[in-house]
């Protein structure tokens, strides 16, 4: 915990440049399917014209679901204050801290389905019960893929396991790194309601999972929802790049890099979801159970693997 | 076939004097008995009259081209046993006689209004209506509608689910209600062209030549056939506009971005070359009365043909891209499956029905106008869930290109239209047109002046949204979209 200030910095890359995430995605999206497609800044747009704009509360909600949005950011920005950015160490770190970032990301899962369940709509209801069962199947999942990480850096806190000075290095364990940053990705999709889990563009409300359990959120707190799913796909997207990227190298030169792999994620989750159909919502628990039994193989092929 | 019914082809009418009029025991044991030898119900309405109230029933015999009229006197007390308990495919249009007719159906198993606005028997919906409820532990009701999130037309849709299944569906319409029927009986000539236009906005071409050739059937009007020819264009180019814009809205549902642009776009060239045809992309002001009002001139046909060759090419690229994809497929087999039985029983109609293995098509079964010279063979499959009726579409659509690539070149030359003429006193005239979501058919009845006495549209509609109902049973409550989208149903004619 003897940071120095300064590192409250390696937070500043998620805050600024998450919602760009999305505008990437939507233009990559739009660039295959043949269209101009929205400005790369418009998530900004959309995030600062929402904070301009009132809020509606329908009579049948109560305190639940005002602070749902808020509670939701809250977690998400104190999971981020946990995350290395390429080579700056994370404002917050002690051994066991990826175990709180997990948590931190289900508590601001739990603010919203609680927000959702709050309004008494069916839809949200049913939403909220889909979070709920498919965040069951992706969690164990993700446990697993840190599992792995804390297993091959010899650390149990997010900031040596990911970033600063040491770094993953692939040293002969490239299988069982390939098959986390697998398992990561397909849990990335699923957690950040995109293709083939979710569909964020739709409208049909009865085939929805996250957005329709925002339905009723408006203005600032429908903003507080958008940023911080932008965090949120931040948060995944800078696990998986620095699983993948190498380390070393001047500190300029490996934030150029780990900034560019989060723009290949967003374009990668964008080809994604221009070539590939939803699933059906039965078949989603199967995906998810592929994510974990990729993590599980990959913490047995690292254990098996006799590294010292 | 009995004595009881007067047997008629598709688009002619008949003295009305000559129907035999049954007492309304016999006319339900008659109507009943041919429904049992196969025929469908294609439209029944009531005719008031100076000697009482008649109902026709009109009884599709697909096996020999013909339509089967019944006439039943309907006492003073306004009710008879109804059709729909033994006869599944009355269902709506014994509610829509309750309805509107101030008949009353006994015994019909589930009579509830079909458009509630204009209800004559007193009763609201939703005030004191009680919507179809399961119950039981952790059974919960999901309602939906009418206002959608995206931009379509109104319905109420009430789910009964248990988790993320849906037990039963009950679908309540009627908030497009306008009174077309009404309207095509008693407005002014230029006012019911428009309303048969307006009464499903994207089957124009389909409902305006129903309503073309009962007028012309009525007045005995010797349509030329170039008109004929013109209208049948007309027609097949709505199909693949509509059927094109269907896959891609299919596609669109699961999130299968590619298919979805490129047939959206797509589906705007078809409804471009109908624009260059007659000005209007959906085909208003085309067919009227005697003929049509605009030619096809050697220009539009080159360039119709030339435009055909690379919309056929990018048509196949994408249905390739759509039916090649392993996510997609996964997506549409099995889901939504509406079997035979249920859609015989209910007389589906139009892709839906072929999609089940139901081998009706009006242009096959019984032609009318320019489908006497051409002939279009139904495209069927037997699995009846969203792959089929997307895979139907798929077909239809590479048939109609076939159907325009072969009759461009050849139309029959001659007048576009004639004077429709004045409708002859104590006539009863019946058309079917296979438009792109089914049969339409258009039925009226002249009295002894030659004004029309009774008017009935029958959109495909009426007869398929409750097999869209019976198709969600068992389905998952997510998957509805798509199952909705399959069948594409107009909210519009259902509720005219």
């Amino acid at each position: 915990m003897t940071l120095p200030w300064w590192n409250v910095g390696a937070v500043l890359p998620a805050l600024l440049l998450s919602p760009l995430l999305l505008g990437l995605m939507g233009k990559t999206k739009a660039l295959v399917a043949g269209r101009k497609g929205a400005p790369l800044l418009q998530p900004y747009r959309d995030i600062i014209r929402l904070m301009g704009k009132g809020a509606v509360y329908s009579r049948t909600t109560t305190w639940v679901f005002r602070a749902a949005p808020a509670v939701s950011l809250a977690s998400i920005l104190v999971a981020c204050m946990m995350l290395p950015a390429g080579p700056l160490d994370a404002p917050f770190a002690f051994a066991g801290d990826l175990v709180l970032f997990a948590y931190f990301l289900a508590l601001a899962r739990f603010a919203v389905i609680a927000g959702a369940l709050d309004t008494g709509s069916s839809f949200e209801g049913m939403g909220a019960s889909r979070e709920a069962a498919f965040s069951a199947f992706a969690e164990p999942g993700f446990f697993l893929v840190l599992g792995v990480l804390a297993l091959k850096q010899k650390a149990l806190s997010l900031g040596p396991i990911l970033g600063g000075a040491d770094v993953i290095t692939w040293d002969g364990q490239t299988p069982p790194l390939v098959l986390a940053a697998v398992a990561l990705f397909l849990i990335l999709l699923a957690e950040n309601s995109r293709i083939p889990v979710d569909d964020p563009t739709t409208h049909l409300e009865l085939t929805m999972i996250h957005e329709v359990m925002v339905l009723d959120h408006s203005g600032p707190d429908f903003a507080f929802i958008l940023y911080g799913s932008a965090l949120k796909l931040w948060l995944f997207g800078a696990v998986l790049v620095s699983i993948l990227l190498p380390g070393g190298g001047p500190a300029w030169a490996s934030m150029a890099l780990f900034l560019a792999g989060m723009a290949v994620v967003a374009v990668l989750v964008g080809l994604v979801e221009s070539i590939m159909a939803r699933l059906r919502m039965a078949r989603v628990p199967q995906y998810l159970s592929l994510a974990g039994v990729l993590a599980a193989l990959a913490a047995l092929l690292l254990m098996a693997g006799g590294q010292p | 076939m009995s004595g009881s019914c007067k047997a008629m082809a598709n688009g002619t009418a008949v003295v009305v004097g000559d129907v035999s009029v049954q007492p309304m025991p016999a006319f339900r044991s008659s109507v009943l008995e041919e429904g049992a030898r196969g025929g469908r119900l294609v439209s029944l309405f009531p005719m008031e009259g100076p000697d009482g109230t008649l109902l026709f029933a009109f009884v599709a015999q697909d096996a020999m081209g013909t339509v089967a009229l019944f006439a039943g006197a309907l006492g003073s007390e306004r009710t008879y046993p109804a059709l729909t308990a033994q006869w599944p495919q009355a269902q709506a249009f014994e509610r829509d006689l309750w309805e509107n007719g101030g008949i009353t159906p006994e015994g019909h198993p589930w009579l509830k209004p079909l458009c509630f606005p204009s209800l004559r028997s007193g009763q609201t919906i939703p005030a004191d209506y009680r919507y179809f409820a399961a119950e039981g532990e952790e059974v919960h009701e999901v309602a939906v509608g009418p206002v959608h999130a995206g931009i379509i037309e109104p319905g109420h849709f009430r789910f009964q689910c248990h988790g993320e299944e849906v037990l039963h569906l009950e679908i309540q319409l009627g908030f497009q209600h306008r009174g077309a029927e009404g309207l095509l009986r008693n407005a002014p000539a230029p006012r019911r062209l428009t309303t048969a236009e307006s009464i499903a906005g994207d089957s124009v071409v389909a409902h305006t030549t129903a309503f073309a050739l009962v007028e012309e059937a009525l007045a005995g009007a010797p349509v030329p056939a170039r008109a004929h020819a013109l209208r049948a264009v007309a027609l097949e180019l709505e199909r693949l506009a509509n059927h094109a814009g269907d896959l891609g809205a299919l596609a669109g549902d699961v999130g299968y971005l590619p298919a979805a642009s490129f047939f959206g776009r797509l589906r705007g060239d078809f409804l471009n070359l109908t624009q260059g045809l007659c000005g209007n992309r959906f085909g208003r002001g085309l067919v009227i009365p005697g003929g049509v009002r605009f030619d096809a001139d050697p220009g539009w046909i080159d360039g119709t043909l030339k435009a055909l060759t690379v919309l056929r090419r990018d048509m196949e690229d994408t249905a390739g891209l759509l039916f090649g994809s392993a996510s997609v497929q996964n997506r549409f087999e099995g889901t939504g499956i509406l079997y035979k039985d249920t859609a015989e029983l209910l007389g589906v109609v139009g892709p839906a029905a072929r999609a089940s293995g139901c081998g009706r098509d009006v242009r096959q079964d019984h032609p009318a106008g320019y489908y006497r010279f051409a002939q279009v063979p139904p495209q069927m499959l037997a699995s009846g869930d969203v792959y089929a009726r997307a895979m139907v579409r798929w077909l239809e659509i590479q048939q109609s290109l076939r159907f325009l690539e072969d009759n461009l070149p050849s139309l029959p030359s001659g007048f576009l239209r004639v004077e429709a003429g004045t409708r002859q006193p104590g006539r009863i005239a019946v058309a079917l047109v296979e438009g792109w979501r089914g049969e339409t058919v258009h039925a009226a009845a002249t009295d002894a002046s030659g004004d029309l006495a009774a008017y009935k549209v029958t959109d495909p509609s009426i007869h398929n949204w409750m097999g869209l109902a019976m198709a969600m049973r068992g389905g998952a409550i997510s998957d509805f979209p798509l199952c909705n989208k399959s069948f594409n149903l107009s909210y519009a004619g259902h509720d005219r």
